[in-house]
């Protein structure tokens, strides 16, 4: 029974998975491969084929490259400086909304919506409210007595500001999956430490925050991904600079890729930035892994 | 004692209700502050008050007459929505293949759709852009909407759900004579209603607010979608706030529709199906 029906199936099978295969081979794996070629080769943006073959020269210059290491380091710097406020904050504000059951629509309103808008209008709004002296923020900053920052001009505070901006735009997502998080623990759980005598806070520290573990695990990885793949607020807002303070590893790929037009050093960084998001999520996987059982 | 506990509790949720709701005003400020500075004339934006004297809508005028973002609206709208219903048709078609069908590379198209999961689409853009350049689509609305239909998570999205329907329901229908195609038409897909939206509302949003890709395929002017209109402008408004804050609000008006239409099925999709699966 099962052999014929893995002949009469094997035809229709492939028709329905046809057209969504032919795409993804074309526009996902094949570029991949494409690029990943392409990163041994002494490509041009700016003639037809693969050009030189490059060994691993490629690789070797970026490794050597003071400039690929420190829009990596930016990178990374963005992602140290966005990932905790995005992860603290979304749980504080969970569980602050678990302690209504009114008003939910006006709390996801808030912190999701700008969630969904596209980073461009992100960027302009926040370019505005960062603009010196006019700015909303440069101003309310100058009201409570501080000084003010020169937001996305000083080299050592622009990525502050688009961290900032980031934990604006971004925080909704992690928001939304702490909530759900947070409806999957037994109502029972908090009665019964309620009972034992334990307060709201005792609970929220003892049961709540522990039995999220699974959640945080989530959100961080996702997180730290989110965070490296970070292009389009330094694109917008800052153009990488000043004076390339800014510049993400993508915007350098950018860069070297369709201004210097070199498409295979550029596969290369590429490939380069690929393997530390790969082993992130590996580094992820290895630690869920190893939590399960407990849990 | 269970008295004073209680009461602990609701002034303790009182507090926590309290900070909340001024953290969400503050989370509100900025877009208020747009739609406010974009109502007042470009001469008055300099000053630091909420109040408008002489509110206009001619920063929304003037660049609606300009006319660029209405080209700018239409080539969103035209890439959203094919790249969208292309994700939907594609992704559920081969989550059927995966979920109900019996074939004997079935693991391997699964294995092979799970890995590009792992591949960000950013990494991709070098070899893409060859890619089109050299079947001339670069400067076409197919170089935005293709590379945006095969969605590997998608897949995956739709396979979860249907391996939740009873396949009870579609061997009736086989038994009646149903093929394949319309078992998936008019059995499986009607029920996957949820899964259905979360996937189409996740593509869409996603293709609508692309930046660095169409940014790379699209350098004409009149097909950029709004994302890419908005970051190639940016800066030649110079000290006209005013109008900087009227194209935000353009821009972001249909995403804000999207959102306080669908804001249930976006919030479950992110929380249910899309990235716990």
């Amino acid at each position: 029974m099962a052999s014929t029906d893995t002949g009469r199936q094997g035809r229709p099978a492939l028709w329905f998975l046809a057209p969504f295969l032919v795409l993804y081979v074309l526009f996902i794996v094949g570029p991949a491969i494409y690029g990943l070629v392409m990163s041994f080769f002494h490509t041009s943006m700016v003639s037809t084929g693969l050009g030189e073959f490059a060994g691993l020269s490629n690789y070797a210059e970026a490794l050597s490259s003071a400039d690929f290491w420190s829009a990596l380091w930016h990178t990374v710097w963005f992602t140290i400086l966005t990932t905790p406020p995005l992860i603290a904050l979304a749980l504080l504000f969970a569980l602050l909304a678990e302690r209504t059951t009114r008003g939910r629509w006006f709390f996801r309103l808030a912190f999701f919506l700008p969630y969904v808008l596209p980073s461009a209008v992100v960027a302009l709004i926040w370019i505005w409210m960062y603009t010196p002296e006019l700015g909303l923020l440069s101003r309310a900053v100058s009201a409570i007595g501080l000084g003010e920052p020169n937001w996305l001009g000083d080299p050592d505070f622009a990525m502050v500001s688009l961290a900032i901006t980031t934990v604006w735009w971004t925080l909704g997502f992690n928001f939304v999956l702490y909530l759900a998080g947070l409806a999957e623990i037994p109502r029972e759980l908090h009665e019964a430490s309620a009972i034992d005598g334990a307060g709201p806070w005792q609970q929220i520290r003892l049961v709540t925050v522990p039995l999220l573990s699974r959640t945080t695990s989530l959100v961080v990885v996702l997180q730290v991904i989110a965070s490296l793949k970070v292009f389009d607020q330094m694109y917008v807002m800052t153009q990488g600079g000043p004076n390339f303070a800014t510049r993400s590893a993508l915007q350098y790929v950018f860069d070297v890729g369709f201004t210097d037009f070199r498409s295979g050093y550029a596969a290369a960084a590429s490939t380069l930035f690929f393997v530390v998001v790969l082993a992130v999520s590996a580094v992820w996987l290895v630690m869920t892994r190893r939590q399960e059982p407990e849990l | 004692m269970n008295a004073s506990v209680d009461r602990r509790t609701r002034l303790f949720n009182r507090t926590c209700v309290g900070v909340l709701i001024a953290f969400a005003i503050l989370w509100l400020v900025p877009l208020a502050w747009a739609v406010d500075t974009a109502l007042k004339p470009n001469s008055e934006t300099t000053n630091p008050t909420w109040a408008i004297d002489n509110p206009t809508l001619a920063s929304f005028g003037a660049l609606l007459a300009q006319g660029d973002i209405l080209n700018w609206y239409a080539a969103s709208f035209i890439t959203s929505a094919l790249a969208c219903a292309g994700t939907v048709v594609t992704a559920s078609l081969a989550a059927y293949a995966l979920s109900r069908l019996r074939f004997r590379f079935r693991w391997l198209a699964f294995w092979f759709i799970l890995v590009g999961i792992m591949i960000p689409s950013q990494v991709l853009v070098v070899p893409r852009f060859r890619e089109l350049g050299a079947v001339n689509l670069l400067n076409t609305y197919w170089a935005v909407i293709l590379p945006q239909i095969p969605i590997a998570i998608a897949v995956f999205v739709f396979k979860q759900f249907f391996d939740g329907i009873p396949k009870d329901l579609d061997e009736a229908a086989r038994i009646d004579g149903a093929g394949f195609l319309r078992t998936y038409a008019q059995i499986v897909m009607p029920l996957a209603r949820p899964a259905v939206s979360a996937v189409a509302i996740f593509a869409f949003v996603w293709t609508w607010n692309d930046l660095l890709w169409p940014l790379l395929a699209l350098s004409n002017p009149e097909i950029m979608t709004i994302p890419v209109g908005l970051a190639t402008v940016q800066g030649t408004y110079g000290i006209r706030y005013a109008d900087t804050m009227a194209s935000a609000v353009l821009g972001a008006l249909p995403l804000v529709m999207v959102f306080l239409l669908f804001q249930r099925r976006i919030v479950e999709g992110i929380a249910g199906t899309g990235l716990k699966g």
